[in-house]
């Protein structure tokens, strides 16, 4: 057998080796706190410890991670532009959660169409029928779930302000 | 017959028949929007289903992942984009086709062939039905320990290339689901001193931030794009006429499709490439593949739509899902304390009876549905992607957030959101995380119902089907350290010759 052939069939990506490490440093720090974190229960037998299966995922976790991470030490160049890739996302993970802090103050309804118009235009949709649809397609969303499906989502704080019937009204609906 | 009768009633409401319309034309639509799929949908509906009766909500839900693949094949076809990524396949001979002048001849053929295989799978079940119902009871903790370890490790070994990663990622989920309260001694696990992880990790969270949050990501961070497609002319039955000369590939095929879809952590990925390949070997013109050819054509759709359907037996005979789709839908069951398992074909043979008419009517509306709308489906295709990011991310938070307005749950999920999109990026598998958390729960508590019954380790497998169950573990590990070894061999020459 060839030196040269890859020990694993797995093909190394950009950032692929970067992931790998953080991974198994992640996998090596939940190891090390397998003792603490879980009841050992000694004397009972071994498959019926509540540390059995938190040990059978980590210890899997290590071994498949170290070995990932042999497989990926010949990643491709570009790991740092990868992980810049990966910064961007967080931008979006910042709008998903001013969403969720800000439905319970101004309303389902209101939150979500000014989310969708700006988040549309944040990623570069600024003609007015983009928005628009950006708008109509919030709507939509509320209407199905909310109106008619009546999912479980609380009245905005900002709807207290409104007299009795169409505060109800809101509430129940939107 | 009287089953049969007690099937219909159950499905004779105007909101089973409201939910089978939503789902098939649901599923057909965001089959055939390019980077949405059924996962994304499913998971963004599942809290939406827990208010509904479970036979609604699982119609629902198993209406968009049955014609979903429906739809995924329109863009594979057309513009060689697959809508789902099980219609992959689809484009090696679609779009030949199409760039041939014959995407109606294409595009009809892939609906029948569709239709095929879901008819095909679904009367399979029925049939199967009486010999699962006197199979299923015979399977006791130490069975459905073993055939959810199976079904893991095949979800490991299925990911082919991508191996090592499937094993990392489904030991996560392992992990992932012993966060929490421990289900027997009531002690904490992993919850570093945490409150709000005292009650585990929710797996819908979890399903959400994967699937929806992370495509939702991918779709904003990735550059803008606008598919461009044209109309058809003509009718669509043409393709039905044209089946009937590739009846054996389509029977083959969709038989393909049921025994991978039986067979848990398999799927339709398997069966498409077991069917093309025997389309190939067994065709008078092998050369066509791969550019045009209809055979293989029907070989990819029919196998990949008889999936579904036959992907429910182990999650309702034996409680285990065998890919992601089903392990959400597992959900369903709990919420409604309708426990999936041996026990369902004894005690509730009906409201499996009437998924499987539920199935048989979805395709009928499915194909109905697209020999009339193909066309207006086509500006679905045209959807720009970051305008489905917005979109995708507006109704994660309802998915997530209904659940128990927690922002927590919220921020959890974004947690995920950011993995899967990492994941995604480097081509990295995510449905054995959600197969982790769900298998390793159900191991977790089998093995410990069976050890309290067992005096040796022998004992385990001293029942027959715990014995064969042990024997094929052992063959597909065994059979997997073999190709490794081959293709090490095969590489190692390769090298040498050099």
């Amino acid at each position: 057998m060839s030196k040269n052939a890859p020990f694993f069939d797995e093909s190394p990506h950009a950032g692929g080796l970067a992931f790998a490490l953080i991974f198994v440093a992640f996998s090596a720090f939940l190891l090390s706190q397998l003792g603490a974190e879980t009841k050992p229960s000694p004397g009972s037998q071994i498959f019926t410890r509540p540390s059995f299966w938190p040990a059978v995922g980590v210890i899997g976790m290590v071994s498949f991670g170290a070995l990932h991470l042999v497989a990926q030490r010949n990643s491709r160049h570009g790991g740092a532009k990868e992980a810049f890739v990966w910064l961007q996302a967080f931008e979006f993970l910042l709008w998903f959660m001013a969403y969720v802090w800000i439905v319970p103050l101004i309303g389902y309804l209101v939150a979500t169409l000014a989310f969708a118009a700006t988040l549309a235009a944040r990623v570069g949709y600024r003609t007015v029928r983009p928005l628009a649809c950006a708008v109509v397609t919030g709507f939509c969303v509320v209407l199905i779930f909310k109106t008619f499906l009546s999912v479980k989502i609380p009245g905005g704080a900002i709807y207290d302000a409104l007299p009795g019937g169409l505060r109800n009204f809101m509430t129940v609906n939107f | 017959m009287e089953i049969l009768f007690s099937s219909l009633a159950i499905l004779a409401r105007w909101d089973v028949v409201l939910a089978l319309l939503v789902g098939s034309v649901g599923g057909v639509v965001i089959g055939a929007i390019p980077g949405v799929g059924p996962a994304v949908a499913i998971a963004i509906l599942l809290p939406a289903t827990f208010s509904l009766d479970p036979i609604v909500g699982l119609t629902a839900l198993l209406g968009i992942y049955g014609s979903s693949m429906y739809g995924g094949a329109i863009p594979a076809i057309l513009i060689n984009v697959p809508g789902t990524a099980v219609n992959a396949l689809t484009t090696y001979e679609g779009t030949p086709m199409t760039r041939r002048g014959e995407a109606r001849r294409a595009l009809s053929l892939a609906y029948s062939a569709s239709f095929c295989g879901g008819v095909f799978s679904v009367i399979c079940l029925i049939a199967l039905s009486p010999v699962l119902a006197i199979v299923a009871p015979m399977f006791g903790s130490r069975e459905i320990f073993l055939a959810a370890l199976l079904g893991i490790i095949l979800v490991i070994l299925a990911h082919r290339g991508r191996v090592l990663a499937a094993g990392m990622t489904a030991s996560f989920g392992i992990w992932i689901g012993t966060i929490g309260l421990e289900p027997v001694k009531y002690s904490q696990r992993y919850t570093f001193g945490q409150s709000w992880l005292a009650g585990g990790v929710d797996l819908i969270v979890v399903v959400l931030g994967l699937f929806a949050l992370s495509q939702a990501f991918l779709l904003l961070v990735e550059p803008d794009k606008a598919n461009k497609s044209e109309g058809i002319s003509g009718g669509l039955f043409v393709g039905f006429k044209e089946l009937l000369r590739h009846k054996r590939v389509a029977a083959v095929s969709s038989s393909f499709g049921v025994v991978m879809g039986m067979i848990p952590g398999v799927g339709e990925f398997t069966a498409q490439f077991l069917s093309y390949t025997y389309a190939q070997r067994t065709s008078s013109s092998p050369e066509t593949f791969g550019n045009g050819s209809p055979e293989g054509l029907v070989a990819s759709e029919a196998s990949n739509n008889a999936v579904p359907a036959a992907a429910m037996i182990p999650l309702l005979a034996l409680g285990i899902p065998g890919e992601a789709l089903t392990a959400m839908m597992l959900s369903v069951f709990y919420v409604h304390s309708v426990v999936p398992g041996p026990q369902l074909f004894q005690t509730q043979m009906d409201f499996v009876i009437a998924l499987y008419i539920a199935l048989l009517i979805l395709n009928v509306l499915v194909i109905a549905f697209l020999l009339v709308s193909t066309n207006q489906l086509l500006r679905v295709i045209e959807i720009p992607t970051r305008f489905l990011g917005v979109a995708i991310l507006t109704l994660s938070f309802v998915g997530v957030y209904s659940l128990r307005n927690s922002a927590i749950d919220c921020a959890i999920a974004g947690g995920f959101g950011i993995l899967g999109f990492v994941l995604k990026r480097l081509s990295l598998p995510i449905v054995p995380i959600i197969l982790g958390m769900v298998l390793g729960g159900i191991m977790e508590i089998k093995l410990r119902t069976s050890m309290m019954r067992v005096d040796t380790p022998l004992d385990f497998i001293s029942r027959p089907i715990a014995f064969i169950l042990f024997l094929i573990i052992l063959l597909v590990v065994a059979a997997h350290i073999r190709g490794i070894w081959l293709s090490r061999k095969t590489k190692g020459i390769t090298h040498h010759g050099r």
